[in-house]
């Protein structure tokens, strides 16, 4: 199926949002072109409340007025409408993919509570309890790129797959914690695999193309922080 | 004979499990069950998912797959030509499907725990009414992938049939445990003709947990967690 003239295919997103990136990264792994629409979450559209009722969040991609949401959900529509473009973001061979699933969803249900966690703490002590779950997540993933690159670049071998997205949407965000609050999440004394992962990964043009800045996303959580400090 | 050999590692209680083994059903396959008692972690289950020491697990050809929804896609996959298709060949319906399975496992079950083993009546209260609210956003989920049809799937049953099936004998255990009734033919009409229409297929005959039992099992589990808690609140209250 052709590329589009970007006109059929829009995504509601924003540049702070990792999810989005993820998205955002997976098309342009596929050369795929998009209308890419900047959405204010502090004064959410209709477009956005229209698309995403269930969970009024983004990303949301918009294809021939067809709507999809949730981020890994997105990710997989993607390379299969797209299959024959790009390089495969999900392996072919049945296992592979299993395994790179169930990593995806311990980065969702696992690490992101954690490193989250470490910016929404109110207290130290519970700051230091989410830094601590983050390592173990990290850890874990650790032995992950071991199992899934098999010597290769990346967790999806040669070129960036599932996981790598999954997992790299995050790197500008951890830069952003580092700059915050002195965590360093992928640590190379720690996860030195990880941490040659990390730089190899934000070389590429997916990601050199679409993740911001951490000061960027620092910006960002200040503006979060204020609002709900304001709410209170 | 090398080749297929599948080996599931569950509980009965599990309604993750229940959701595999409906898939393996469905699909025709055979496979060996083996009951992991969750108090006391066989060697295989820790060693076959050593970051979540959870059931279900799937060992085919002795490798293992975890996590119910990967292990049903993976079922789907590894075995497309054999038994009906699980996930809508289309990808934009695929998607959908995949959306619905998502927000089941993330917007269903945390209140439904809160509303069951909420610490304080406020909590439970709180869960109650969240869970309500998911539930008839579930019912309008349910309108958009039937299209007026009987199943998730439409004519057949599909992945989400099995997501949400699996869940079944713990769906109708839920006015007993969480004191709200889940389908309510009038305020979820086509989740409560699904549940019934569900719990009439061979596969959830063959799999699903007597509700009752499960009842009172999950009684007996939530007693004995309060218990171990207060007794640990004491200890540290005394250590003070």
């Amino acid at each position: 199926m052709a590329a589009g003239k970007g006109e059929d295919l829009k995504l509601l997103g924003l540049d702070e949002s990792p999810f989005a990136a993820r998205v955002r990264m997976a098309l342009s792994v596929k050369g795929v072109g998009y209308e890419y629409i900047v959405q204010d979450l502090f004064n959410k559209s209709e477009l956005l409340l229209r698309s995403n009722p269930v969970h009024k969040k983004v990303p949301v991609l918009i294809h021939n007025g067809n709507t999809i949401c949730e981020s890994l959900v997105i990710v997989q529509y993607v390379d299969e409408v797209w299959a024959g473009m790009g390089t495969s973001i999900l392996p072919a061979d049945p296992y592979k993919r299993a395994v790179a699933r169930f990593w995806a969803a311990f980065i969702d249900d696992k690490l992101f509570p954690a490193w989250v966690g470490i910016m929404r703490a109110a207290t130290e002590e519970e700051r230091a309890e989410k830094v601590k779950e983050t390592f173990a997540a990290i850890e874990h993933l650790e032995k992950a790129f071991v199992e899934c690159s098999n010597g290769k670049a990346f967790f999806g071998g040669d070129s960036v797959g599932y996981v790598d997205l999954a997992l790299g949407c995050f790197l500008f965000w951890f830069g952003a914690v580092h700059k915050m609050f002195g965590v360093e999440i992928i640590d190379a004394s720690k996860s030195p695999l990880l941490a040659a992962w990390a730089g190899r990964f934000g070389e590429t043009s997916a990601a050199a193309e679409v993740l911001p800045e951490p000061d960027k996303a620092v910006e960002y959580a200040m503006k979060l922080r204020a609002k709900r400090a304001a709410a209170k | 004979m090398a080749g297929d050999e599948l080996k599931l590692l569950g509980a009965w209680a599990s309604p993750w499990v229940s959701r595999v083994q409906i898939a393996l059903h469905l699909k025709g396959l055979n496979y060996e069950y083996v009951e992991e008692d969750l108090d006391n972690k066989s060697d295989l289950l820790l060693e076959s998912n050593p970051v979540h020491k959870k059931v279900p697990v799937l060992i085919h050809d002795g490798k293992p797959i975890c996590e119910s929804l990967v292990i049903v896609q993976y079922i789907d996959e590894a075995f497309a030509s054999t038994g009906p298709s699980l996930l809508p060949v289309d990808p934009y319906e695929r998607a959908i499907a995949r959306f619905w399975a998502a927000f089941i496992d993330d917007k269903l079950l945390v209140p439904w725990k809160q509303a069951f083993s909420g610490k304080t009546e406020e909590e439970k209260d709180q869960g109650r009414k969240q869970l309500l609210a998911a539930v008839e956003t579930l019912e309008g989920g349910l309108m958009e992938c039937s299209k007026g049809k009987p199943l998730f799937g439409g004519d057949s049953v599909g992945y989400l049939d099995v997501v949400l099936g699996g869940l079944l004998s713990w769906l109708h255990g839920t006015e007993a445990l969480c004191g709200v009734e889940l389908f309510d033919a009038g305020r979820t009409p086509l989740l409560s003709a699904w549940a019934e229409r569900f719990g009439a297929l061979d596969a959830a005959k063959a799999v699903l947990p007597d509700v009752g039992k499960l009842v009172e099992f999950a009684k007996m589990r939530r007693a004995q967690l309060a218990a171990a808690e207060a007794a640990a609140a004491a200890a540290a209250a005394k250590k003070n």
